[in-house]
């Protein structure tokens, strides 16, 4: 009998699997980060890494995210491929310099003599009911940054394609999971494959508008447009991937075909990567728009903790299929 | 470590010699906008790198530092008329004209800048050293910051990771007294700087940095630590600038007595003073290597002159690795 071309494997699996692939691979790659090691990851998505590879590469840090993002700079500018994990990019902000004023700009300001290849890894967003400096979405912060590459998956497949890119990336790439998605399941081939940086995905074919989104919240997005489905309105829902360099022509392309655009986002709604997507697409395809751009984006407010406020404030199937029948003018 | 012999002295006495007229040339240049940015002069802490490249292993060793970086980085062999050119903005310059005076690199001498945001050099340092652990190449990183930095929280999470991971670093405070304007004393409890590293049960010391020899002396029992995997060291080297912090200081926080008392252990006249009294050499062979300094700089000037301003294009060709970045509305 032969081997299974595909395995259900969850998202947190597939972490483990793109980075263990790639440290067999390559020696000068090493995983550093809060419980990555004897832990097997605060989200076990580096579980059996330090039995195969050992505490050289393996690297349990104190809670020093200043610190270990600096060295891990530093030792990718002598010769190191390091993948940094941060528990949460909530707790990036500490070392934010770091990332901006170090990794990103290493190489410009060296005259191009020290390219930085480094992953900083983790999960973004809210998780539920953690409060407001537990959830946090930076991906436009991030993403505004030239010197950097943001990528953000929505699924395990595209996860896995995509980290592995990354790793082998030359740039400093920023890659942002979920809590929320570490359990989810997908059947993933069991041949090595990766996934370009830089391209968006049509996750869902549709004629009658374009619906762009990235990260968790795409489980909104597509629930939203099976549900229209069934009432035969037929959503395209483009997947961004990436948000550092941002794939515009798909979405333009989806956007002169269908017309009507809705831009779903978790983050807030100023400066946002939907407020950017909207102005690129009135500029390249004002007259194939039939009605004004609408963004989702969270409620202009830190995070509340009690439940009925968290289940308020972040977007739902429903806000999303009112906002699509209101751009489509079915309803007012 | 080397013997200090009559040729060290020498050596010394001409290096100097040339790094304060470099640095002499780059304040007047600065007056005539010939240099822009922020302009940040060394004079008086010149036995520094003096010292420290005499106990460095200079076939692989490496440095990092902040702002204050022309004559660091050219202690390490960086071409002197490269940083002018840099100084100038220039496409011939360290950086082809995308750094300046702040940012000097040079991968080739293992300089590892030049950085502007004050502190934020001090994990890369040991990041450097992390790397050289990793792959076993018994090189040192020697990590320097100025008195101003230690003040910086990423001073005690480097500090603590260095120590536990053993890392082949040497960090080193270049103590001037004064974090721009801010004196020592008005911003800490703790003014013996070394005495931080104590808390991390780090091997530190305070060192007299008006003299190249204690300071070759100390960074070689450092380096050597370091290099046998005993881990890191932190060095107080008190120095002094009797420059500004940078160009646009009007120092009203220190008086004149103050400067003047330290410009009488200035280490080039000690040094002059030393070749003379041993009569290692004649007035006459030391103004020769005071004349020749002086030729080096207008050699530098010129070349940075002569040099081209950086095309408009290499304003995206430096930013990533990757071939055909698609820029947002690249020009």
């Amino acid at each position: 009998m032969s081997s299974p071309v595909v395995k259900e494997m969850t998202f947190r699996e597939v972490i483990a699997e793109a980075m263990s692939e790639e440290m067999r691979k390559d020696p000068s790659i090493y995983l550093m980060g809060e419980e990555v090691a004897e832990y097997n990851g605060a989200y076990k998505a580096s579980k059996g890494m330090l039995a195969e590879f050992g505490d050289k590469r393996v690297i349990d840090t104190p809670i020093s995210e200043l610190g270990f993002s600096g060295i891990g700079v530093g030792s990718a500018m002598n010769g190191c491929r390091p993948i940094i994990e941060y528990m949460t990019f909530n707790f990036s902000l500490v070392c934010i310099d770091q990332i901006i004023n170090n990794a990103a700009k290493m190489r410009q300001m060296s005259g191009g003599q020290w390219n930085i290849p480094i992953v900083f890894r983790g999960p973004t967003g809210s998780a539920g009911q953690l409060g407001a400096t537990h959830s946090q979405a930076f991906e436009n912060w991030y993403a505004n940054c030239p010197g950097l590459k943001v990528v953000i998956p929505s699924n395990p497949y595209d996860a896995k394609g995509l980290l592995k890119s990354a790793i082998r990336d030359e740039d400093p790439v920023i890659f942002m999971e979920s809590e929320q998605m570490y359990g989810d399941k997908m059947m993933i081939p069991q041949e090595e494959y990766t996934l370009p940086i830089g391209r968006a995905d049509i996750k869902k074919k549709g004629k009658d508008l374009t619906l762009v989104s990235f990260g968790k919240i795409m489980k909104v997005a597509m629930d939203a447009a099976e549900n229209l489905s069934k009432e035969g309105i037929e959503i395209e829902v483009i997947d961004l991937k990436t948000l550092r360099p941002l794939d515009y022509d798909t979405i333009i392309d989806s956007v002169k075909k269908n017309n009507h655009m809705v831009i779903l986002e978790e983050a807030w709604p100023f400066a946002s990567i939907a407020s950017e997507i909207s102005h690129v697409v009135q500029q390249r395809a004002f007259d194939y728009l039939d009605a004004p751009i609408r963004k989702i984006n969270l409620p202009d407010v830190p995070a509340p903790y009690a439940p009925n406020l968290i289940e308020a404030w972040y977007p739902n199937v429903k806000q999303v299929i009112n906002t699509i029948k209101k751009t489509l003018d079915i309803i007012k | 470590m080397k013997k200090i012999t009559k040729d060290t002295y020498v050596q010394w006495f001409t290096d100097m010699s040339f790094w304060r007229r470099f640095e002499d040339k780059c304040r007047s240049l600065y007056l005539k906008q010939k240099i822009r940015g922020f302009l940040h002069l060394y004079n008086g802490e010149e036995a520094i790198p003096a010292g420290l490249t005499h106990a460095m292993d200079m076939s692989k060793d490496r440095i990092i530092t902040a702002y204050r970086c022309h004559i660091l980085s050219m202690a390490m062999g960086v071409d002197p008329k490269k940083i002018m050119a840099e100084l100038f903005g220039k496409v011939t310059g360290t950086s082809h004209g995308m750094g300046g005076s702040m940012h000097i690199f040079s991968k080739e001498h293992r300089f590892y800048g030049g950085h502007g945001i004050v502190g934020g050099q001090i994990p890369l340092g040991a990041g450097v050293a992390f790397a050289d652990n990793y792959f076993n190449r018994g090189a040192v990183t020697l990590t320097l910051m100025g008195d101003g930095a230690v003040r910086q929280g990423s001073l005690h999470e480097t500090f603590n990771l260095a120590m536990t991971w053993k890392l082949p670093v040497v960090f080193i405070c270049e103590n001037n007294q004064y974090a721009m304007g801010t004196s020592v004393e008005r911003t800490t409890n703790l003014q013996d700087i070394y005495k931080i590293g104590l808390s991390y049960d780090m091997p530190s010391a305070p060192v007299d940095g008006m003299d190249p020899v204690k300071v070759a002396e100390a960074s070689y029992e450092a380096i050597d630590r370091a290099r046998s995997s005993k881990g890191p060291t932190f060095l107080e080297i008190k120095t002094y600038r009797y420059r500004g912090h940078s160009m646009s200081d009007a120092e009203p926080y220190r008086n004149k007595d103050e400067i003047e008392q330290y410009k009488k252990q200035d280490p080039i006249l000690k040094t002059r003073d030393l070749l003379l009294k041993n009569q290692w050499a004649d007035e006459s062979q030391l103004s020769i290597i005071e004349e020749q300094a002086k030729e080096r700089v207008e050699e530098c000037v010129r070349f940075a002159e002569d040099s081209d301003f950086p095309p408009l294009e290499q304003m995206y060709d430096l930013v990533y690795e990757q071939k055909n970045y698609p820029f947002w509305g690249r020009i």
